[in-house]
């Protein structure tokens, strides 16, 4: 049982994830005549992996324990426009921006968190409504606010370093964030007490409760930290352009679910792995964004998104299966 | 006279849900090392006076006594801290953690400090795969093996191993036979047996009668929640007690109306009832 062996390996949530980023890139290499060099080069895809990976990993722990965020999607731009609002069109001290970006992260994430445990209703319909709610919010209060859509913002050098700079004039910044917070998350997830509590509510939230977890609380915990997420992600992308915009972030609701799921996370919760989840962000960035790098028409990349997508949750079946039958040798 | 004394017992205990009497009149009693096993048709109240006795609801009327002292549960927290365990027909397991992971579900334990205090899996491993060996489930070996991955009757002795390690003095077990198979059903039984000999006073909730006749010390039937009979081992015969779970009409009566239907009828069992 000690050291590597193939069968621990193969009943790990993020085997699937693994082997589909393997096989996305040989598929590309393969059929689309990319050379390795230059996808690894590049910066494209991994910016866009590190800013869906950031809110990737929250929402991953959520529908771990059994719930789903989607309003993260309008908690994007609400981030990014706090900042701008505050900081650019009012010219108060960044710092003030950000508070106000994650501040209202926080409240967005009670709201949601509250909703879920006091009523029946799930969890993606009372996120829906605050999605089309915060929106609503955003656009209004922009136009009433500054008279526009659109908000400049000019960010000082030491925000700028650490939010919104291009490492090698390339990669964000934002790469590295979001390194350390799946690192943090890891370890919350898998080596931490709280980590068996979210595995245990997404399982059986009744027997969670009975066994004395504080379900409630984790629960609004957790959607607290997915639209903080997002909203800081709004907001480094505010500090990274200069400018923040009402639209955008929608495409980050179906992406992320997506990543998650290519990642292991069962649907249903109760299963899954912070690895899978980094990993599933990385291989739906690749999909998404390497086949510009080949000679494919890249009107197909949403064909290949959706044929992974099922095969990734397919095979994360049977590994599944495969892990629940698992029984190791014994020994003599 | 200690050993005498009930560890848990009610007392003209009534439970209504607004103008609904479910439960009217319950007093039963059971002591260390004692099996009760309460039978009952469904719907019958099992599952009130189950959550009744596990702190999930409040008696409307009566009294619950432990040892003696009449206690107030404040919740199902509450009533597992004072001893009173109940496993569910399927273990209340997680299918798919580790059987250490979910043995110690809320009650990790961790070694570190501070902010770095991590999970013990090794230690919870061992003490899991331990307790559950205790009870004479030699199969389970390996801590890091997916709870779903078990028969069921290795979860409800993983379920029942654990409110044993956790200090339940008494063991609820809500039909934990009912979706077994024969050999998994004995298993089950055995270690019902085991938490018996282990002096923990054990509440068997089934409609099995076989199975309640197996390690049943002391019986309740339990009809329309109300308390319709109170006997211990070797009063009743099993055809008595089929009967008394029926509602009083005696199933050898039912047969033979069917029987008598069917000569007469060319061998039609009779239609359903309008």
């Amino acid at each position: 049982m000690n050291g590597f062996s193939i069968g621990l390996f193969l009943r790990r949530p993020e085997f699937g994830a693994a082997l589909s980023f393997v096989a996305v890139i040989a598929f590309y290499v393969v059929f689309g005549g990319v050379s390795l060099g230059a996808l690894f080069g590049a910066a494209s895809w991994i910016n866009f992996a590190a800013n869906l990976g950031i809110v990737a990993l929250p929402v991953g722990l959520l529908m771990i324990a059994g719930e789903l965020d989607i309003s993260i999607g309008a908690m994007i731009p609400a981030g990014s426009m706090s900042i701008a609002i505050l900081s650019g069109y009012y010219e108060l001290p960044i710092a003030v921006g950000m508070l106000g970006a994650l501040a209202l992260g926080v409240l967005v994430g009670l709201v949601n968190g509250f909703l879920t445990v006091r009523t029946s209703v799930p969890s993606l319909i009372i996120t829906l409504g605050t999605l089309v709610a915060v929106q609503g919010l955003v656009l209004a209060g922009s136009v009433i606010l500054t008279g526009g859509a659109s908000v400049p913002l000019e960010a000082p050098a030491w925000a700028k370093a650490i939010f919104g700079q291009l490492i090698l004039g390339k990669f964000q910044v934002i790469i590295l964030w979001w390194f350390a917070l799946t690192v943090v998350f890891g370890f919350v997830l898998h080596a931490t007490r709280y980590g068996n509590w979210i595995f245990a509510m997404g399982g059986d939230e009744v027997s969670a409760r009975n066994a004395g977890i504080p379900t409630r609380r984790l629960k609004i915990a957790l959607f607290v930290l997915s639209s903080t997420a997002a909203s800081f992600v709004g907001m480094c992308g505010a500090i990274l352009f200069n400018s923040a915009q009402v639209s955008g972030g929608m495409n980050y609701i179906f992406n992320t679910i997506v990543s998650i799921v290519v990642g292991g996370v069962l649907l249903t919760g109760g299963f899954g792995s912070i690895v899978g989840i980094f990993l599933g962000a990385l291989t739906f960035a690749v999909v998404n964004q390497g086949i510009y790098f080949t000679d494919i028409d890249r009107n197909w990349s949403n064909l290949i998104i959706g044929v992974m997508l099922m095969s990734a949750v397919l095979m994360n079946n049977t590994f599944r299966q495969m892990a629940l039958s698992f029984v190791p040798k014994r020994k003599r | 006279m200690s050993d005498n004394t009930p560890i848990l017992e009610l007392k003209n205990v009534d439970k209504s849900f607004g103008p609904i009497d479910v439960l009217h009149d319950i007093s039963l009693k059971v002591r260390a090392g004692e099996v009760l096993c309460l039978l009952g048709d469904n719907g019958a109240g099992k599952s009130t006076l189950i959550k009744t006795l596990a702190g999930v609801h409040k008696p409307t009327r009566g009294t619950i006594l432990m040892d003696g002292e009449p206690v107030e549960f404040s919740g199902p927290r509450d009533a597992q801290e004072k001893g009173i365990s109940t496993v569910h027909q399927f273990g209340g397991t997680f299918p798919l953690m580790s059987i250490g992971r979910s043995f110690f579900v809320g009650v990790e334990p961790t070694r570190g400090w501070g902010p770095f205090k991590v999970y013990d899996r090794k230690t919870a491993n061992e003490i899991a795969v331990k307790a559950v060996q205790d009870f004479g489930i030699t199969r389970i070996d390996d801590g890091d093996r997916l709870v779903g991955g078990l028969s069921g009757g290795e979860r409800q002795s993983l379920a029942i191993a654990r409110a044993v390690h956790f200090g339940a003095r008494v063991l609820i077990l809500d039909e934990p036979t009912a979706a077994l198979g024969v050999k998994q059903a004995a298993h089950v039984l055995r270690i019902v047996n085991e938490a018996k000999r282990r002096g923990l006073a054990v509440i068997f909730i089934t409609h099995q009668v076989m199975h309640a006749m197996a390690v049943g010390d002391h019986f309740a039937v339990l009809i329309r929640g109300a308390i319709a009979a109170d006997f211990r081992r070797g009063e009743k015969t099993r055809e008595e007690i089929t009967d008394l779970m029926a509602g009083g009409e005696t199933m050898a009566d039912l047969e033979a109306q069917i029987e008598t239907y069917m000569q007469s009828h060319e061998g039609q069992p009779p239609p359903p009832a309008q």
